[in-house]
């Protein structure tokens, strides 16, 4: 077990687990409350666009990333906004259409583009130095916009009609909620890639939703259950040989069917 | 005496579809009205154009004589609870402390006056003893109650429900009645049901909305208003309304 700790490449690795736990805790929670798995799953897989145009021009395909969710989270912000029917529809679209300039641009790309896969699928145990520096800026701006806006965005989660009753400018909460979810799936596309993104969003809090009495205890309970998955996803990755992404998913599932048997059998349930 | 609400020639058209046509309502301060009519008849509309929710096609409504958008703190709203998601992890006491939001400025911070309001409201409709009750946890009537509160923590002076005992059972409703009774000592309120039998018993007004809205400002409903408004009065006799809210029949 001590020898997976001589390999900087691990050392990295469990440095971004944690990092990335705390972001996507804290988001997933409102994604699952707030039920808007599907639109992340758009913001996650339109950041595709954003890294193949990194690649032609020429800069950190992160960035890349973190401009095109941007992009889109405004988009659906909008969308929502003008109150436009077949919204879902719009969000497939906006979804595929990402990934398919994604994919354009890669191809206009002069010569070889590396690691194209390790942006689908995630590859924890590449992530370098400026990366965590990266994901830890990411994780302090996510930290700093919820604990401002905390109350507002409880507010917008659980009654957005009743928010804009008392006046609260619910569009701009909603819109911004969005951005920081943008943001959170930028940091899990070098986790676990872009198209697994959502299930690590949504798994840890999914869980948690059934134990936690509020949505600080619900964060905290997400981070937690996140980072035990993804160190043993990792884990397992490494002595199994596995990609760690998909290995962090299937830990992850597990965990979840695990948390749906206790729940049927009432463990824990009565404590909530 | 004040007018708390005045609608004036009010029309609200989405897309072509016309769903409130030329409404007319003046309300005095502390009334208690129960506005019914078909479900798809304009009555939730009609709540979300008094709240600012939405903008009407044509017409106004004056709250306390001035637009709704310089009022908006004058009326509070309690929606279906039916609406919102109850395995939400919040409790009672968050629940009823987010109407003290739209109260200040986006980074003050909730004060100590704020959680007196919170605990007067839950007090007023008897369930200060539930604040640190999960919502997901509580019954239909407490969940009811705490939406009042909530309604009630905005220091409304109107009072607006939509469908209010649509899920609790009789028992409750009766109580849930009494205590809308006490608040009416000081507020405003209107409440909208497609259930005549639950409304009528308790209200001092009422009106009749299905796109257009009959009103005589009292609390009979003729046979007129009920043609009009369902279109099939003997199927809502047949329900067992109370006798009392019809005209006297002069047959023989």
């Amino acid at each position: 077990m001590i020898e997976i700790f001589q390999y900087d490449f691990m050392i990295n690795a469990i440095i971004a687990s944690v990092l990335a736990s705390i972001a996507f805790g804290i988001v997933g929670t409102y994604v699952v409350v707030k039920r808007i798995v599907f639109i992340s799953g758009g913001i996650s897989h339109s950041a595709y666009g954003g890294i193949g145009l990194a690649f032609l021009v020429g800069f950190n395909p992160l960035v890349g990333g973190i401009l095109f969710s941007i992009g889109s989270a405004g988009i659906i912000a909008y969308l929502r906004k003008k109150g436009i029917q077949f919204e879902d529809t719009l969000i497939g679209i906006l979804w595929a259409f990402g990934m398919a300039l994604g994919v354009i641009f890669i191809d206009l790309a002069p010569g070889y583009a590396p690691n194209l896969m390790s942006y689908l699928f995630g590859n924890i145990l590449t992530i370098g130095v400026s990366e965590l520096y990266l994901i830890l800026s990411l994780d302090l701006i996510i930290l700093l916009i919820v604990g401002i806006f905390f109350r507002q965005f409880q507010a917008v989660t659980f009654d957005e009609e009743f928010a804009s009753t008392i006046g609260l400018p619910v569009n701009l909460i909603y819109t911004l909620l969005l951005i920081v979810i943008a943001l959170t799936t930028v940091i899990l596309i070098r986790l676990v890639g872009i198209i697994l993104v959502v299930a690590l969003l949504s798994i840890p809090s999914a869980i948690s939703i059934n134990f936690a009495k509020s949505l600080k205890r619900m964060m905290f309970l997400s981070t937690l259950l996140g980072l035990i998955f993804t160190i043993f996803g990792l884990i397992l990755s490494f002595y199994l040989n596995l990609a760690s992404g998909a290995a962090i998913i299937v830990v992850s599932v597990i965990g979840y069917l695990i948390s749906l048997l206790l729940k049927s059998k009432k463990i824990f349930i009565k404590n909530r | 005496m004040k007018t708390a609400l005045k609608i004036e020639s009010l029309s609200f058209h989405f897309d072509e579809l016309k769903i409130l046509e030329d409404i007319n309502l003046s309300l005095p301060e502390k009334e208690f009205i129960g506005i019914i009519g078909p479900n798809g008849g304009g009555k939730t509309t009609l709540l979300k154009l008094i709240l600012g929710i939405l903008e009407p096609t044509s017409g106004k409504i004056l709250i306390f004589d001035k637009p709704i958008k310089y009022q908006k703190k004058l009326v509070g709203y309690v929606p279906q609870y039916s609406n919102f998601d109850t395995h939400f992890p919040i409790t009672v006491w968050d629940v009823v402390l987010s109407a003290r939001l739209g109260k200040s400025s986006l980074l003050a911070r909730f004060t100590k006056s704020d959680h007196e309001i919170v605990s007067d409201s839950l007090d007023k409709v008897n369930i200060l003893d539930l604040k640190n009750e999960l919502i997901g946890n509580l019954s239909g009537g407490q969940k009811q109650r705490v939406l009042i509160a909530r309604a009630l923590a905005t220091e409304p002076k109107i009072l607006l429900l939509d469908e209010p005992t649509a899920s609790i059972d009789t028992k409750a409703g009766k109580s849930f009645y009494d205590l809308l009774h006490q608040l009416n000592q000081t507020i405003t309120i209107i409440l909208v049901s497609h259930d005549i039998g639950a409304v009528s018993q308790y209200v001092n007004k009422i009106a009749c909305l299905n796109k257009k809205m009959i009103f005589h400002d009292s609390k009979e409903i003729t046979n007129e208003m009920l043609e009009a408004t369902y279109e099939c009065p003997v199927d809502l006799i047949a329900h067992g309304i109370p006798h009392r809210v019809f005209h006297e029949h002069n047959h023989d």
